[in-house]
């Protein structure tokens, strides 16, 4: 059995403190009662209220959702289109240029995404506001999507499709009912980090929206270049909670399904 | 036909936001700034057909970028973003390989769960954990109370809106890209080569240094990949941690967009830090090819 040493485990301690030590001291010192935030004076929820009753807020977290459920929706479906071509489309023309064109937004800049997105919007003279932040999100969170997608794609077996193609299968009958579910767990995933990467983008949305829209990064943004301040601590441990809960649940419950699927195939190789 | 259909589709929608959107940029880049709307000329005017085009493509120039050139702002603050990253690059490295040293040495059953632990800061939101340091590092914030009341230091120290700051938001966001990929190498690291230098006389200390660290070079030079390319770019944490001598261009291209409405010289701004960028970036894709063949 194999143990820490005191090295490791010094190591990790403080790293891990660097990591979490931040995110805990916002969270504490979000139920603080005075309105300096460095200086602690009881505890009390008065933020929270005080949250839910600025409009402003509301309004942003309620933009926020709808871009994101569109956007990483939008996006799950081109990226999982890219990943397939990517992957099982073969040679066709223009192949290196379209592979380019899904790796290249990874490594982009946001400024520089969020620049030319700007100035194609006004090129073409349309309106900005939740429609051209969904364009600009769904764009570049396809391309997460695409390479979460595609990397399952490629150690999927394809002779399954071809035995379903063989027993009289259309080819879509066959993407539906065999491929799609074999790679559903990495599509899901794919939505799950586009829905986040929407959630979280401030500088694409700050150049892809006009006046009529403003996100919650936006809001939580502007009002940070002011400092600290108790109403964005409380609304930071919102979304801290909010963010925990999910990936623990999401967690616990691909455990179980693996569990169940080890039991599963077990039980085939007994009858067989 | 239907094979076509599935190509074009989302093959017509990044040429459309993608690759048509990055031309404007360079198009606007060899403009000139002007009193209109859009601020900028000239603009393609093809009612006059060739002749139209032709006359378009004459008052096209370089002057941006020699206005890049000429300005020291610019080049400075490349150079300084360079500086900066190269700069949280190498603690990034400092600061990642204990602890992804420490996760690859941790007992099996511990391992799921610091993964899960590195990985979940990722889905926090970014602006967050940058907004997290501002209240630890301001002068009457919680790490200089702390210093203050354990007696270490008598006057506060100014940590925020410094460079300081702006290396450890860095290094604190940008941490688990650094992590991953070192515990990654150090994770596949076959124990019984350590166990042989130490029964072939080696010390624990010059095993580490002779197989460990050579061993992990992949994963240290990708990590410092994921790390440097992106906060070459970094915007949020210069603008909310640094101060107003921390030069970044993607500070400046912000500014010179939304507070001159240069546009003009933002697009030359993004397409030379575009051309910064690739180096790196062909650097880094020859790098994983290399890993990939030798692991194939």
């Amino acid at each position: 059995m194999k143990r820490f040493s005191w090295f490791n485990a010094t190591s990790l301690t403080l790293g891990f403190a660097f990591l979490y030590l931040p995110m805990v001291i916002l969270v504490i010192y979000s139920f603080n009662e005075s309105k300096l935030v460095t200086v602690w004076a009881g505890f009390s929820t008065k933020w929270y209220g005080e949250l839910f009753q600025n409009d402003a807020f509301l309004d942003a977290a309620w933009v926020t959702i709808k871009v994101a459920v569109m956007s990483s929706t939008l996006a799950t479906v081109l990226g999982t289109m890219a990943a397939i071509v990517l992957v099982r489309a073969g040679r066709f023309r223009g192949r290196t240029l379209f592979s380019g064109m899904i790796y290249a937004p990874l490594v982009m800049p946001e400024v520089i995404t969020g620049l030319s997105l700007l100035l194609l919007f006004i090129g073409i003279g349309m309106d900005r506001g939740v429609f051209t932040i969904v364009l600009a999100h769904t764009t570049f969170a396809m391309c997460y999507v695409s390479v979460v997608v595609s990397s399952r794609l490629v150690s999927f077996d394809q002779s399954l499709e071809e035995a379903a193609l063989d027993l009289g299968c259309s080819p879509f009958q066959a993407f539906r009912l065999v491929t799609l579910p074999i790679i559903a767990p990495s599509v899901i995933s794919g939505w799950l980090l586009a829905f986040t990467l929407s959630l979280d983008d401030l500088v694409i949305a700050s150049f892809a929206s006009g006046p009529s829209a403003t996100t919650l990064p936006m809001k939580i943004w502007s009002s940070v270049r002011l400092g600290v301040s108790p109403e964005i601590n409380a609304l930071s441990t919102l979304m801290i909670g909010v963010v925990a809960a999910g990936v623990i649940t999401a967690s616990l419950v691909s455990k179980r399904a693996a569990t169940r699927q080890q039991r599963e195939e077990r039980a085939a190789a007994r009858l067989a | 036909m239907r094979r076509f259909t599935l190509i074009a589709i989302p093959y017509a929608w990044l040429l459309a936001l993608f690759l048509v959107p990055f031309l404007i940029v360079f198009k606007i880049s060899l403009s000139d700034l002007a009193m209109a709307i859009p601020p900028y000329t000239p603009n393609l005017d093809l009612s006059t057909g060739w002749a139209g085009f032709k006359d378009f493509l004459s008052q096209l120039d370089f002057e941006n970028f020699i206005w890049l050139t000429q300005d020291d702002l610019y080049w400075k603050a490349y150079l300084s973003s360079a500086k900066i990253a190269a700069i949280s690059t190498i603690l990034t490295i400092i600061v990642g390989f204990p602890i992804a040293y420490g996760m690859a040495r941790a007992p099996e059953e511990w391992r799921a769960t610091l993964l899960m632990l590195v990985i979940l800061p990722f889905w926090t939101s970014f602006l967050i954990r940058v907004y997290s340091w501002m209240g630890i590092l301001s002068q009457e914030g919680y790490l200089n109370q702390f210093l203050m009341s354990i007696g270490v230091i008598s006057e506060p120290l100014i940590i925020l809106n410094t460079n300081i700051a702006v290396y450890i938001g860095i290094v604190y966001t940008y941490l688990p890209f650094m992590i991953l990929p070192i515990y990654a190498a150090l994770e596949k690291l076959d124990e019984s080569l350590l166990e042989a230098a130490e029964d072939l006389g080696c010390s624990r200390m010059s095993a580490f240094w002779l197989i460990t660290v050579p061993l992990s070079k992949q994963g240290v030079i990708a990590g410092s990949f994921l790390v440097f390319i992106p906060t070459l770019g970094e915007f949020v944490i210069p603008s909310l941690l640094g101060g107003s001598k921390t030069l970044m261009i993607g500070k400046v291209l912000w500014e010179e967009f939304f507070s001159n409405r240069d546009w003009p010289v933002a697009s030359a701004v993004a397409v030379v830090l575009l051309l910064i960028l690739i180096i790196p970036i062909i650097l880094f894709q020859r790098n994983e090819q290399k890993q990939r063949e030798a692991e194939g």
